[in-house]
């Protein structure tokens, strides 16, 4: 085969490959934010953990943590979450024994039931619970869903812990712009579309419209679907005291910091995952290239 | 199997032994080292070999997260995340099964992308072409008895849209659909009770995929591999041996695939995902879009772009039905598409419209998308069931090598070369 048709031969392959990406990435459709009426705008944040050599920032990761525990966990859980994770490498890297002092002092305890008489109460009539140990998990306040609903005016807090993955950025465009929008995201390695809803959504709390009803108890928010949301405001300026003072106490500043903490209990071997990747990729390559050389050399003769 | 030189020399005394008892590395020999493959391949051949390792790929991760998933509805959900937190490199090997799926389905839809536009699904490779589409529907059936054991809420959902499409059948006989549709679910809602019975299918489906694409490869090595041209083999140097030629390509165009399968593992494992299926399954909410995995979207387009519940489902089979009597619809004596000059504009007709099925079926079923979607629904099947057969009689086709060695080596070089032989 001549050098030319080789080339095209190659080419009409690698056509090939790129078409059946296409295919993926025309019609991989993002989810669940928006659900009907009009399409919402949902803004990128430049996170450190995003694209192909991201990393957690420990500080960032650490007061993250802070806000959560001060601010989220008066409703929401982190029942995946284990207190060992907090000082585990690739987290936010707490020191063990504050951890353990923290696990212990956690006020949603571990229930320790049933007692040894088969009842689940104590004698003044309250579930049987310990103080949880590194092994448990974090638990928010609330002992079961209806507990939690009786408390909230009927709405269910959710478990916080995989939240950055379960939602998402639906595409609002074109099917020309949605292609190289999929294609921006597979080549940087960039999923963190859950990550910009959740701030979008801390952030997102402003006036209503002249014109919007809003039902009682509820509150406006321009990123959540519907833009009625149980949750009143969580967050204000000032309300979580940072140790480090250079850092700003806005709410967006905590809720750049919330959210990075919650990306990083969605997924905690992000940094493991993609550190790994690099050696893969590299030894694919390599073997790609002398694979592709050892070929052309045994094929020369045959062309 | 097809005919050619035996190398085969045992290369020590035990391999000698059991030669002479069950020639068993006698017959791989044939078939993998000197069987003769076209010298004219090029990449697009390298998806067969791909798709093995696909195969293998999911059994042995499959496996191992067997040992970690739990397959009840109470504790599915937990066991995934689980598998995901704490299992050693359980994110992984999660991730490659998870992101396989789809390479497999990608090397798949290559795969059959290249028959049919070297026409490779003709005489005399009719039961290898059919064989192959049997393999795909067990794929999709595998492919989507997978996507429920996350217990998420697309897996949730996804199981009660599509079994509910055999109740269509009540409007043939009033009760049969409704009594299919219980009898799979084994009971009268989605439940723990489906998610076992899939678990369990889903363990048993890839095995007899490994036992139908035996039959493929040996049915491959009856009738041998079809070419770019579409010509047969017909002198020696037509071909190459397999080995070392076809398995070095192949080795190549594996590793540049694991390439790409392992950008999505590392850098973007949930992308091909669907963020509602890290929420737990409900019975009480209905995620606002329910769609299936990427590569049932074409398919899902053309069930929503008929009106009727029944006709959807009897157009969303016969899509993928019809494909089994390709080697009879197209009528012409041509295989290839590259000598089809009308033939090959319409099919890439139809490989657009299949993306634009794709895009379809990703967005909600209203509006301008049901127009469209209907537009190449119906230019799917007039392809197949009219322009394939008339166009195979109306067309000429244009000027053909005589030859593969000549399409590879231009005409003249191609006779001195046959002259050298003589």
């Amino acid at each position: 085969m001549s050098q030319f048709s080789r080339i095209t031969g190659f080419v009409r392959g690698a056509v090939a490959v790129a078409a059946a990406l296409g295919v993926i990435s025309s019609i991989t459709s993002a989810p669940a934010a928006a659900a009907g009426g009009e399409p919402i705008h949902i803004d990128r944040q430049s996170w450190s953990f995003a694209g192909v050599r991201g990393k957690f920032d420990k500080d960032q990761l650490q007061r993250g943590f802070q806000v959560y525990q001060e601010v989220c966990a008066a409703c929401h859980g982190l029942k995946r979450v284990y207190f060992r994770n907090l000082s585990e490498p690739g987290g936010p890297g707490f020191n063990a024994e504050a951890v353990k002092a923290l696990a212990a002092s956690w006020p949603n305890q571990i229930f320790d039931g049933p007692n040894e008489e088969g009842s689940i109460a104590n004698r003044k009539g309250a579930i049987i619970k310990r103080p949880a140990r590194l092994s448990d998990p974090i638990l928010g306040p609330y002992d079961n869903d209806n507990q939690a609903r009786a408390a909230q005016n009927g709405a269910l807090p959710p478990d916080l812990s995989i939240i950055t993955k379960a939602r998402g950025v639906e595409y609002h465009g074109g099917v020309i712009g949605h292609i190289g929008y999929m294609m921006r995201d597979i080549v940087n390695g960039y999923q963190e579309g859950g990550a910009d809803y959740m701030h979008a959504l801390l952030t997102g709390y402003t006036k209503p419209p002249a014109d919007f009803k809003l039902s009682d108890g509820m509150s406006y928010n321009k990123a959540f679907p519907g833009h009625q949301i149980a949750m009143t405001e969580p967050l204000s300026d000032g309300r979580v005291k940072y140790q480090n003072e250079s850092v700003p106490r806005t709410v967006a500043q905590y809720s750049r910091d919330v959210t990075a903490f919650l990306a990083w209990a969605a997924d905690p071997r992000l940094e493991e995952r993609k550190s790994m990747g690099w050696i893969v990729m590299l030894y694919l390559l390599v073997t790609c290239v002398l694979l592709y050389a050892a070929k052309r050399k045994l094929w020369s003769s045959v062309h | 199997m097809a005919q050619h030189e035996d190398t085969y020399k045992p290369g020590s005394r035990l391999e000698q032994w059991l030669d002479e008892r069950l020639p068993l590395t006698r017959m791989m020999h044939g078939q993998f080292v000197d069987f003769p493959t076209p010298r004219n391949l090029n990449y697009l051949w390298t998806f067969g070999g791909i798709l093995t390792f696909c195969l293998v790929i999911q059994i042995v991760t499959g496996i191992v997260l067997a040992m970690h998933y739990v397959p009840s509805d109470k504790l599915a959900f937990d066991s995934i995340e689980h598998i995901r937190r704490d299992v050693n490199y359980g994110w992984l090997i999660r991730s490659v099964h998870a992101v396989g799926a789809s390479m497999f389905f990608v090397a798949v839809y290559v795969h059959m992308a290249r028959g049919l536009y070297y026409g490779s699904y003709k005489a005399p490779r009719e039961v290898l072409w059919i064989l192959g589409v049997i393999i795909y529907l067990l794929m999709m059936a595998t492919g989507f008895l997978g996507y429920t054991l996350p217990w998420g809420q697309m897996s949730f959902w996804g199981v009660t849209v599509i079994t509910n499409l055999f109740s269509s059948l009540d409007s043939i006989i009033p009760g049969l659909g409704t009594k299919i549709v219980t009898w799979l679910w084994g009971g009268y809602s989605v439940s723990g009770v489906t998610l076992n019975r899939f678990f369990s299918l889903h363990y048993l489906l890839p095995f007899v995929i490994v036992g139908v694409v035996a039959l493929h490869v040996w049915a491959l090595h009856v009738v041998g591999q079809n070419n770019p041209t579409g010509i047969d083999i017909k002198t020696k140097s037509d071909s190459v041996p397999m080995a070392p030629y076809a398995v070095m390509k192949d080795m190549f165009a594996l590793f540049a695939f694991m390439l790409v399968f392992g950008w999505f593992v590392f850098y973007a494992p949930d992308y091909l995902g669907h963020a509602d299926n890290y929420i737990e399954a409900n019975p009480l909410v209905t995620p606002p879009h329910i769609v299936p995995e990427w590569y049932y979207l074409p398919f899902y387009a053309i069930l929503r772009a008929v009106p009727s519940k029944l006709g959807g489902v009897a157009l969303m089979f016969g899509s993928i039905l019809v494909l089994l009597f390709l080697p009879w619809l197209d009528t012409s004596r041509v295989r290839s598409a590259r000598y089809r000059p009308i033939f090959k504009w319409l099919l890439v007709l139809f490989f657009f419209s299949f993306l634009a099925l794709g895009y379809l079926g990703s967005k909600p079923a209203e509006g301008v998308y049901v127009m469209w979607a209907q537009i190449f629904t119906t230019y799917y099947f007039l392809f197949f069931l009219v322009l394939m057969p008339i166009v195979g009689v109306l067309e000429t086709p244009s000027p053909m090598p005589r030859s593969i060695t000549e399409s590879v080596l231009g005409e003249k070089a191609a006779s001195s070369a046959m002259a050298a032989k003589h």
